[in-house]
């Protein structure tokens, strides 16, 4: 292959006059965790609040549970992304809609991208959190109710505190799968990572260099959140669990 | 909130883009799924296989497919193929191969990454006696997988294969950023070109959704009538 590489670009002033190249990646990789992290509480919130509520007794919420999850997860990420920049300020009431709109670039986007992947996300950790708690055994429930405890004190002082624990390794991959998923915001405009990898490729005409370095950071920052995550796990362990393993598939 | 809904626009174009969008899409997931699944079973042989060597080389494309963001594969894909292709044609230049082959070939590969670790769940969900007892009727390695292991793990797997299938055919819209023409592109070509963004992408997501719901509805029947009752 007849590739002219030339990794000196990386140190090289980016045309927008911000700094090298480098920084310009890594100022994209700041703009792929600020999204992320936001879009993590966003999801761990609604998420564990509907898992948990799609495994209590009352009939109706858990079809309205059901309904939200099923929605959130048969359409595309990327169709999701676009609901929320192009649509959804539309149907807004008009004072909103143009509020939204309005905003300065970075905002414009950052705010739709946060809440299409924090919905989207939410509906994978209220799967999880869900099989965490029907994974208990069913004396956990039990036990509560006859020690006179009311629903919600079964749930608040003996089923969530395990079933979290339980819950935390599939966690993992999804603080991954997150961070990964990030990149589908380039697509309404926002210049994380891989958005301003295919930048400085479209500036530099560095196609290798570019895409390279875009990936070395994601492994590094995969590298991270793994170690994190199992320093986390091993603090909240239960005590004479055997660790459950994240399931395979999915992304 | 349907005030001002042009459903016009979607009577206008829905031929084109079921035709033309539609016709990518599920081309795309279906090769991209076989192959996806070939390469993933070779793959998974590879990591369980007894040279330590193999194994690496195995496991390290796996997580290496599976630590980075499909949209930036796809972008690797779209530039790397023509290098490689010229490189091979001994053209020495990169030759363009166009967006669905270029797609073809990254889902594919990407795919197989995750359809690995679901083959290699199946393979050592199939008990050990049985690989014995190939063995011990003289069968050779190849001849115990395709006859007596990948059945049987297939079978066990079926339900997770389809499942990531699904998730494959959702991902496939993704090809929008290197503006091929599937039912996503396709939509957006006519959103954009009457100006029309609201009542396009609902419907695109109408339309994804009746399709994963309704597929993902006949994996969950299947899965309880393929069940092995043990």
């Amino acid at each position: 292959m007849n590739y002219n590489w030339n990794w000196g670009i990386l140190l090289q002033p980016e045309p927008g006059g911000t700094g090298t190249y480098l920084y310009y990646l890594v100022v994209g990789l700041g703009w792929t965790l600020a999204t992320a992290l936001a879009a993590w509480v966003i999801a761990l919130a609604i998420g564990s609040v509907l898992g948990t509520l799609r495994t209590t007794p009352m009939p109706w919420v858990v079809r309205l549970g059901d309904a939200y999850v099923e929605i959130f997860r048969n359409v595309p990420l990327i169709v999701q992304m676009f609901l929320w920049f192009f649509v959804v300020p539309e149907l807004l009431p008009k004072a909103a809609g143009d509020w939204v709109k309005q905003m300065p670039p970075p905002w414009s986007q950052y705010l739709p991208a946060v809440l299409c992947l924090g919905i989207y996300t939410s509906v994978r950790i209220a799967e999880q959190v869900k099989s965490g708690i029907n994974s208990l055994p069913r004396g956990q429930r039990l036990a509560g109710t006859a020690l006179g405890l009311t629903l919600a004190q079964t749930y608040r002082y003996v089923i969530l505190p395990q079933a979290f624990r339980i819950v935390l390794p599939p966690l993992t991959s999804e603080s991954m799968n997150i961070v990964k998923n990030s990149s589908v915001a380039l697509t309404i405009g926002l210049l994380e990572l891989t958005g301003r990898a295919r930048a400085m490729q479209e500036f530099s005409f560095k196609v290798f260099e570019a895409f390279a370095a875009a990936t070395v950071i994601y492994l590094l920052t995969n590298l991270v959140v793994v170690f994190a995550m199992r320093a986390l796990e091993k603090k909240v362990r239960v005590p004479g669990l055997i660790s459950a393993s994240p399931s395979a598939g999915g992304h | 909130m349907f005030a001002g809904y042009d459903f016009d626009v979607i009577q206008r174009s829905w031929v084109y883009l079921f035709k033309e969008g539609m016709t990518f899409t599920l081309t795309l997931t279906f090769l991209a799924m076989v192959g996806g699944i070939f390469f993933g079973t070779l793959l998974a042989m590879m990591r369980l296989s007894k040279f330590r060597l193999l194994g690496a080389v195995a496991g390290g494309y796996v997580n290496l497919m599976r630590s980075l963001p499909l949209v930036l594969v796809i972008f690797w894909f779209f530039f790397l193929v023509p290098y490689i292709y010229g490189a091979m044609m001994g053209e020495g230049k990169p030759i363009p191969i166009g967006a669905f082959y270029s797609a073809l070939i990254t889902f594919t590969m990407f795919e197989a990454a995750y359809y690995c670790e679901i083959m290699r769940a199946g393979i050592q969900s199939v008990a050990r006696g049985q690989v014995w007892a190939g063995y011990a009727l003289g069968l050779d390695y190849w001849q115990t997988m395709a006859r007596i292991v990948l059945p049987q793990a297939f079978r066990n797997m079926l339900p997770v294969l389809l499942t990531q299938t699904i998730i494959l055919f959702q991902d496939t819209s993704l090809v929008y950023v290197i503006s091929a023409t599937d039912f996503l592109g396709a939509a957006s070509k006519v959103a954009n070109r009457d100006y029309r963004l609201v009542e396009m992408y609902t419907f695109v997501a109408v339309v994804y959704f009746v399709i994963s719901f309704g597929l993902s509805s006949l994996v969950k029947n299947l899965q309880q009538r393929i069940a092995i009752i043990r």
